[in-house]
């Protein structure tokens, strides 16, 4: 084992696209932590999702090993996210680490949610390493970039390393910042077995795996390990440190960033941000694990067979070791029958989520309308937390309803303050503070409603400052609002699965808007479809779909009987995934239309 | 006349299915379908597998004849009642090379002497000589694909033919001889009204001819016609419009005593297509040429590679030309609902329960059943059938019939 001052434990913090992966991959080519073959580009980002939309989703770590000046240095690096949905896996890839690189695209500057990762770097006491990225760039703009850096955290220019993850400049500087800068883990002495669950995944043959810090002392293989949540005891199967593959070793010890296989087989057995200690000779207190994340948005999940739901919940359970930021909890709809509310940490994770259901799980998913949560209060008095907008007291019940508001930082160029304000506006926020980072920066401070920014608005801010704003928000509190329930009528029958809680301002033109989205996506059907959108008992909006007149054949001859056999049994499949409402059957995507309404 | 007769008989026993009845224990029936994939210029709706290039046509003739050699044994024990030349545009063969087809089939197999011998036949190819050539060939029905007697539809779906020739090549046909003739119209093409398809149907009956194969002009896809209404520069079949030209379809030959015996053809008594008529029932046909398909009978469907050059190379070395596909007892089930709520007969639920078993005719009941309230199924002695406006969206129906 490696004493404790030649370990370095650190994570990279980047605003997405600004090189935080490729960095990574420069690293582990210079301490041939890979090899070549293995180099893939973004050699961190595994899931094959994280591949296709180059994105980094989960945290990952990997050890690398290197000499210099004599001493065998073990460095391990935890990859983090960058979008604005995944704050929480950066804040418990931070817990892990002592140190932190600070990445800002030499092109791009400072944009918000770095600088809020930032700060849960300094709150951990973390030391921040600045650097420039991508200097290679002709249009990379390194001083001003080291002014917003000074401004950001008050460090010396000096202090600032520059590099370039596609060309290895600057590489060697930061291996060397990061022994001579970032602490070597300690302890605070203690010799019992204290170790940080970071992060953890299924494996169908191992059973879970933990990925830990080790705080203090340290844990060989086969010792008995408890769960100090539950108090429940298991095998450490296996124990070793992350390299590209597990490596498994004798033991690991504190400061060591490693896994343990449990071989545990229930996922609920085990929460991220507990604390592992020895059955045989426990610690005192568990390690302050982190805040259980507030999920912001809340959807229906439902199994397209019915018969598939208790398949649906081992998947959401698995998931969940692996996504701590997910929550579900079981729910009915008349439409579609037996499925979960779940929380998202936003509509990225929610469409992350149903990708990795499908691929990992082979589970198709029909998503019902995302909501927030919001307050109901009834005329007696009562206090209601409503998670589905079904859950909405009905009537004269309902005296007046709250929703969570968010306060939001938009930092962008001078020039975008109009059209960002008006956007703002339209979503009803109120505009709380204007400050000029520099005189090309300028950040802005909304109180904006939570639900209003869920749809459509991190998109059309990019859009419309050309990416040059960026964007993070903080939960706030509760405000009355002028909230009504608009629900969804296809042939006269409500369709609980399509209600959503809108502010009535809106209500008019988003039920238009729903209506004709349904009508492009639920198909035509041998009688008339009437789709309509209402508030209470009043039709505000409303769409026909006309009745099929023909759908035959033309030549079923020798030739035709094969391709047509298949072409009619694909539709019968097809069929059998829709959810009947009354008579009309309606598909997965007429479910999802709300997220679909501006293409 | 005699001949005629003779076919009237004929015909009443293939339609009540008499032959496989009395000659279950002698002698099976069974078809040929010979694909001669050529074509003068390629229509703009069109996917079946042809090629405008000639050449290599004498190497495909006698490829086809070495398939046939190679699968005699697959017909040991039927007998040929059909042949049937489609493809493609088996009119631009010549005499020579349709007898030399001919004597390899009936060299090869049982053909019975009074079998029907049906031509695809394009109404530009058709004057007199060659009219009078496919007779002494021994082609004995023609399928002439007159599609529409309207210039624009015809140029719209650029048809080789013209209106002029759409006219001529029936008269023609019945100057020479021939009796037992079909014809194929297309309805529910953009820009022919209602009267214009009436007027279609109307020229149609002025010919006398005893058969008619109707079809509403479908967009394939990956053909020049649905790239020409995507790019917009085609308008699409209008559906309602496509609906009501089928109901004056039916109306119309219905009064003229036509019989609407299956969803796409109608005939006079005594006039149906044997051939065609033996797909529906299951009957075993081999398929000779590229892209044509065979089946057994049973419960083997095979076909032939759908490229000129790639068959006739196989056939010549020896290499494999075909693909395969057994159907499962669900195929089977799906097929037979398929073809037969298409014709007349319908379905017979008790040979369905007879074969599959009383569950599955109760299964069938019920899907038939929202169906069966609306009018669109209707059950009669026993047979499953569609009505007219069953018809009209009949793939929904079967599809919903399906076993899957
Ligand atoms: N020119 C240049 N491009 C870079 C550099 N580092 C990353 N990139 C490019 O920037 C994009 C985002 O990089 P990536 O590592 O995935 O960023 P991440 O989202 O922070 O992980 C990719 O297209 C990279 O090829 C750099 O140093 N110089
Ligand atoms: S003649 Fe027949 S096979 Fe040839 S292109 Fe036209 S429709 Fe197709
Ligand atoms: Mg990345």
């Amino acid at each position: 084992m490696q004493p404790m001052e030649n370990i370095r434990n650190f994570c990279i913090i980047a605003h997405i696209d600004h090189g935080k992966s490729t960095l990574a991959d420069r690293l582990l080519q210079y301490t041939n932590a890979v090899s070549e073959r293995e180099l893939q580009a973004q050699t961190l980002d595994d899931m094959d999702l994280e591949r296709e939309r180059g994105i980094t989703i989960k945290s990952h770590a990997i050890q690398m090993n290197l000499k210099l000046d004599g001493k065998d240095y073990n460095f391990n690096l935890i990859d983090t996210p960058g979008h604005v949905d995944f704050s929480y896996e950066v804040s418990r890839s931070i817990a892990a680490c002592e140190g932190v690189l600070l990445l800002v695209d030499a092109t791009q500057g400072i944009q918000a949610q770095t600088i809020s990762n930032l700060y849960l770097a300094l709150e951990n006491d973390l030391e921040v390493i600045p650097v420039v990225n991508k200097v290679d760039m002709p249009n990379a703009n390194i001083e001003d970039v080291q002014d917003q850096i000074i401004d950001l955290i008050g460090c010396k220019r000096e202090e600032i390393l520059s590099a370039s993850g596609k060309t290895g400049e600057g590489v060697p500087e930061i291996i060397q910042a990061i022994i001579d800068r970032i602490p070597a883990p300690s302890n605070d002495g203690g010799t019992k077995l204290k170790a940080l669950i970071f992060d953890s995944v299924y494996n169908s043959y191992r059973g879970v795996v933990a990925y830990v810090r080790i705080v203090e002392g340290q844990i060989s293989k086969g010792q008995k390990i408890r769960f100090m949540a539950t108090g429940n005891d298991y095998d450490a199967n296996e124990v070793g440190i992350l390299k590209m593959d597990y490596e498994p070793k004798a033991s690991i010890g504190a400061g060591d960033v490693g896994y343990i296989v449990t071989g545990i087989k229930d996922s609920k057995e085990i929460k991220v941000g507990d604390t592992i200690t020895l059955a045989t000779d426990p610690c005192e207190a568990r390690i302050d694990g982190f805040e259980d994340v507030k999920p912001m948005v809340f959807a229906g999940l439902y199994p397209i067979d019915t018969d598939d739901y208790e398949d649906l919940r081992e998947s959401l359970e698995k998931l969940q070791l692996n996504d701590a930021s997910l929550t579900f909890e079981p729910e009915t709809s008349l439409a579609l029958g037996f499925g979960f509310r779940c929380g998202f940490l936003g509509l990225l994770h929610l469409e992350i989520v149903q990708e990795r259901l499908e691929r990992e799980f082979d589970m198709s998913v029909i998503t019902t309308v995302p909501n927030v949560s919001y307050y109901a209060f009834t005329t007696r008095g009562e206090k209601i937390l409503v998670n589905n907008p079904s859950d909405l007291p009905e009537g004269t019940n309902l005296d007046y309803v709250e929703e969570p508001l968010i306060g939001a930082q938009i930092i962008t160029k001078p020039e975008y303050i109009g059209p960002i304000m008006n956007l703002c506006i339209e979503k009803r926020g109120r505009l709380q503070g204007q400050t000029y980072l520099t005189t090309e920066r300028v950040e802005m401070s909304f109180e904006l409603p939570l639900a209003e920014i869920v749809f459509d608005f991190y998109d059309r801010l990019k859009s419309i400052s050309r990416g040059y704003a960026s964007f993070d928000y903080q939960l706030g509190g509760y405000s009355r609002g002028d909230l009504v329930k608009l629900d969804i009528l296809l042939n006269g029958e409500k369709v609980d699965a399509l209600s959503s809680l809108i502010h009535r301002s809106k209500a008019y033109e988003f039920g238009k808007k729903l209506c004709a989205k349904l009508k492009e996506l639920v198909p035509r059907q041998q009688f008339v479809i009437a789709i309509q959108a209402a508030i209470g008992a009043k039709i505000i909006a409303r769409e026909t779909i006309s009745a099929m007149r023909k759908d035959v054949t033309a030549k079923c001859y020798g030739g035709d009987i094969t391709r047509k056999r298949k072409l009619l049994e694909k539709q019968k499949k097809g069929k059998k995934k829709m959810r009947q409402v009354g008579r009309v059957e309606v598909p997965q995507k007429a479910f999802m239309a709300v997220l679909k309404l501006n293409e | 006349m005699v001949l005629s007769l003779l076919k009237d008989f004929y015909d009443y026993f293939v339609a009540q299915d008499l032959f496989t009845k009395v000659n279950k224990k002698q002698r099976r029936l069974a078809g040929i379908y010979i694909h001669i994939p050529f074509c003068k210029q390629a229509c703009h709706y069109c996917n079946f597998h042809f090629s405008t290039i000639m050449k290599g046509r004498s190497e495909m003739i006698e490829a086809i004849v070495l398939e046939s050699r190679q699968r005699s044994d697959y017909l040991v024990g039927d007998e040929v009642e059909t042949i049937y030349f489609g493809g493609g545009s088996p009119s631009l063969l010549d005499k020579e090379e349709i007898e030399q087809i001919l004597a390899a089939l009936t060299e090869q197999f049982q053909v019975n002497g009074l079998a029907e011998i049906t031509l695809e036949a394009n109404p530009d190819d058709l004057d007199p000589e060659k009219l009078q050539m496919l007779k002494e060939a021994g082609v004995n029905r023609l399928s002439i694909g007159v599609q529409s007697f309207r210039e624009e539809d015809l140029r719209l779906m650029n048809r080789a033919h013209n209106s002029e020739q759409a006219h001529s090549c029936l008269e023609n046909a019945k100057l020479a001889g021939f009796e037992n003739i079909t014809m194929d119209l297309i309805y529910g093409i953009p820009g022919l009204c209602n009267q214009d398809w009436r007027d279609n149907l109307e020229r149609f009956f002025a010919f006398d001819i005893p058969h008619l194969s109707a079809y509403a002009l479908t967009v394939e896809p990956k053909t020049a016609l649905a790239h020409f209404i995507k790019t917009g520069s085609y308008a699409a079949p209008d559906e309602v419009q496509t609906a009501e030209q089928f109901e004056i379809l039916s109306a119309l030959c219905t009064e003229r005593g036509y019989e609407h015996y299956e969803i796409s053809n109608l005939a006079l008594p005594g006039w149906r297509s044997s051939h065609n008529g033996n797909y529906w029932k299951g009957v075993k046909y081999l398929g000779l040429g590229p892209s044509a398909h065979s089946f057994d009978g049973r419960n083997l469907r095979r076909w032939n590679v759908a490229n000129n050059a790639k068959y006739v190379k196989a056939l010549r070395s020896g290499e494999n030309y075909f693909e395969s596909e057994r159907l499962s007892t669900e195929d089977r089930i799906n097929e037979y609902l398929m073809t037969g709520l298409r014709t007349e007969a319908g379905c017979d639920l008790d040979w369905i329960e007879g074969e599959f078993g009383l569950q599955l005719r109760q299964q069938l009941i019920k899907a038939a059943s929202p169906y069966l309230e609306t009018g669109k199924l209707m059950v009669k002695k026993n047979a499953l059938k569609l009505s007219l406006q069953g018809k009209l969206v009949s793939d929904r129906i079967i599809s919903d019939l399906f076993i899957v």
